[in-house]
């Protein structure tokens, strides 16, 4: 029976929750791939304007900001580890003001389509495959924002946001895998598809 | 009952006193796994009683020619509503249900890895079913044309289209369809972190019972099939109620697009809908044979090879639509390929009965029916996996008759073994053998008459999906013959739900392992209590309660 006792000592197994989340961003990859295939196969395929190379300036500045959030997040994990709360509640800021600039941006972006160019989701294929890609994404921001709002309001409520570490570090996931889709889509809407 | 010291907090709940509203509560606040399973397969049975009636319809309006029993509207509505309902919230939430059900007690777990989201799971999905069927009374829409979907269960644009399907009724299909393949995908991550995560001390992946497996791989294929649907069907309520142009040919979209994605889930999909009865016959097989599993690394490669490879053969569901030679080629030989994992999982079987000691009981016939009759929906599978042969056929009644065979006589056998099988166990009764024998004799012959002569209807060039048809063309006796195997159909089942309530009740008391099992769920107590097992097991080889009758013998010694 020793020989069960120590087996039952050293089992370690995957943690239920990274695998949760690993998981959720398989099933989230796979329905992002449909979109992105269709807007590849559907490229050059509107039978009239406006077209991409006409309309589309290359979002730069907001691309820079969602990519770096990606950075403030890792710091701002990383804090927590270390238990410096004052700085995980700077970084874990900062990370929120990037992406509301990114969204702030797009909401520009489509305003100046829908009004200037007079580019809606019905003007032809270009329209409904842009977006559809770029709000599925944007919605994924919006998604991670709110949960990002969540853990900084409860945090500064007072509530010992160390003791949620896992949840935290998941979370932080979650947005890297937001940031990594927005490179493929920029990849595919702005350098491709232009 | 023994006297129970209640701590303080919680006020004592004798049984006797346990009104209808407790129990009510219990039920609907629940997050045990056990409970959420049995209420999938129940609410699964619950639909398949619904689908099995919309069949019975539809063959009778085609037991004759020029019958007039039913519409052509209400046939497309029947035909449609009876697909959905049988791949959707028949087949998946008995993937669901059996998953939760046995994964825990089979890898000596105390619940699933997130019980939480596995209730969510559940009634996410009985909403989008109950979404679906609510298109009955609100399908018209403000157009007040059509009720249920009438699109079929692939809703190929652009019939699907909002120019040809006014009204709501392709919406409810959608909207229905997507929320219950949300609460599917909930319970295939919860299955995989389960799996993966919650297994007993010495559980090992190796020692893992083929069920776990099985199911393992099939949540992965949910995992990564499911979402194509749903982001097809974005496009689709895209396209219906924002104008947008997916698959609009006319703005330079396709139509085409809609079959690739539909069947990038679609094939996967039909993988996910038999997994369920390949696992069940894993377990069923071996015990009522009394030998181990023949070739048990064979069968799980197997299985790991059909959870990749099936992902790669959608198109050819699409052969008659006009692709290149070269995809035509190239998802020909992917097919034959797949093929090739499922004839090992047949000869495995074989082999594992083959010598062993029978013990021909109901739930070791039903896989007896599903060996049969599975190698005949595999050959036929075969036969239109060749492009050639597929134009000839396409959209005929052989390809009715083809699938039915692997999920009605396929899948819905190894269910009906699975549950059987583990009836005792859920309710601690057994079932009535008598009862359980006729009624596979019944539904084996009856399922049989009702699709053998599909395949000849089918040859002699009778299509799918048509209300009624001329006389003369040969086809009368087939549709004749066919009709009648449904009463038989029908009378099993009645001797099935007749069995499954009367026996939950007035059946001989089961104890805890009246197969003489070999996997952790006949470890414990039958029904098994709340946390499943008192102390959680240890395990030393695939056949944990092997080991612990027979000490002397044990299979550890040999793995």
């Amino acid at each position: 029976m020793a020989d069960a006792l120590t087996m039952e000592r050293d089992w370690q197994l995957p943690d239920r929750g990274t695998v949760g989340i690993l998981f959720l961003i398989v099933t989230e990859s796979a329905l992002f791939a449909i979109f992105v295939a269709t807007y590849l196969i559907y490229i050059g395929k509107s039978p009239v304007g406006p077209y991409p190379r006409d309309v589309l300036e290359i979002p730069v500045v907001s691309s820079i900001c969602l990519l770096s959030s990606s950075l403030t997040v890792y710091f701002a994990e990383h804090a927590l580890l270390h238990n410096k709360l004052a700085r995980f509640r700077l970084w874990w800021s900062a990370t929120i003001l990037l992406g509301l600039e990114f969204l702030i941006s797009t909401g520009m972006e489509w305003r100046k389509l829908i009004y200037e160019d007079h580019l809606t989701i019905s003007t032809n294929l270009f329209g409904s495959t842009f977006y559809s890609l770029v709000g599925l994404h944007a919605s994924h921001v919006i998604v991670g924002l709110v949960f990002l709002i969540l853990v900084l309001t409860v945090t500064l409520m007072g509530f010992p946001i160390q003791t949620q570490f896992r949840r935290v570090k998941f979370l932080s996931w979650y947005w890297h895998f937001v940031d990594a889709i927005w490179v493929i889509v920029f990849t595919v809407v702005y350098v491709i598809g232009r | 009952m023994a006297t129970v010291d209640y701590p303080l907090d919680r006020p004592p709940v004798k049984d006797t006193e346990f009104s209808f509203s407790q129990a009510l509560y219990s039920w609907v606040a629940t997050v045990d796994h056990k409970r959420l399973g049995l209420m999938y397969i129940v609410s699964a049975l619950l639909f398949f009683v619904v689908a099995g009636i919309m069949a019975a319809v539809i063959r009778l309006q085609l037991m004759f020619p020029e019958n007039d029993l039913v519409g052509p509207a209400t046939y497309n509505r029947l035909f449609t509503m009876h697909g959905t309902t049988m791949v959707f919230l028949v087949g998946m939430p008995m993937v669901a249900g059996f998953s939760n059900y046995l994964v825990p007690l089979m890898i000596g777990a105390r619940d699933m890895a997130f019980p939480r989201l596995n209730a969510f799971g559940f009634w996410i999905f009985l909403f989008g079913g109950l979404l679906l069927y609510y298109s009955y009374i609100g399908g018209g829409g403000l157009q007040g044309a059509g009720s249920a979907p009438d699109v079929g269960w692939f809703a190929y644009a652009p019939l699907s289209e909002g120019a040809f399907s006014r009204g709501s009724a392709t919406d409810y299909w959608a909207l229905g369809v997507m929320v219950a393949g949300i609460g599917s995908i909930a319970s295939a991550i919860n299955v995989i972190a389960t799996a993966l995560c919650m297994r007993c001390p010495g559980m090992s992946l190796s020692r893992m019972p083929v069920f776990v497996w099985v199911m393992l791989i099939d949540s992965w294929l949910i995992v990564v099939a499911l979402p194509p649907l749903t982001a097809g069907q974005i496009m689709l309520m895209l396209d219906r109620h924002l104008h947008a142009n997916f698959f609009d040919t006319q703005a330079g979209g396709s139509a085409v697009l809609w079959q690739h994605i539909f069947w990038i889930f679609g094939h996967p999909e039909v993988y996910i809908l038999i997994f369920p009865a390949f696992a069940i016959l894993s377990e069923v097989i071996p015990v009522f044979s009394r030998k181990p599993l023949f070739g048990r690394p064979a069968m799980v490669g197997a299985v790991v090879a059909i959870g990749f490879i099936s992902l790669g053969v959608w198109a050819h569901h699409m052969f008659a639509v006009g692709m290149t030679s070269w995809s035509n080629s190239f998802f020909a030989a992917s097919t034959m390929f797949v093929g090739i994992p499922t004839g090992i999982k047949i000869f495995n079987w074989t082999a594992t009965m083959y010598g062993g000691k029978l013990r021909l009981d109901t739930p070791l016939l039903f896989c007896c029916g599903f060996l049969l009759q599975f190698l005949v929906a595999g050959l036929t599978g075969i036969m239109l996996g060749v492009a050639p042969f597929d134009w000839q056929l396409h959209d005929t009644y052989f390809v009715v008759a083809h699938f039915h065979f692997t999920l009605l006589l396929g899948l819905v056998f190894g269910l009906f073994a699975g549950i059987y099988y583990w009836y005792p166990k859920a309710f601690g009764r057994m079932y009535n053998e008598k009862l359980g024998k006729l009624h596979f004799w019944l539904f084996c012959i009856g399922a049989n008459l009702t699709f053998i002569p599909l395949h000849f209807a089918g040859m002699l060039g009778m299509p799918r999906r048509i209300y009624t048809y001329p006389a003369g063309r040969g086809w009368e006796g087939w549709n004749m013959v066919s009709t009648v195997g449904v009463f038989f159909q029908a009378a099993g089942i009645l001797f099935f739900l007749w069995t499954m309530v009367r026996s939950a009740f007035v059946g001989e008391p089961a104890g805890d392992d009246p197969w003489d099992g070999w996997t952790l769920e006949w470890a414990t107590s039958s029904p098994p209590p709340e946390y499943n097992f008192e102390k959680l097991p240890v395990v030393r080889s695939s056949r944990p309660l092997w080991d612990l009758k027979h000490p002397h013998d044990p299979d550890w010694k040999f793995e």
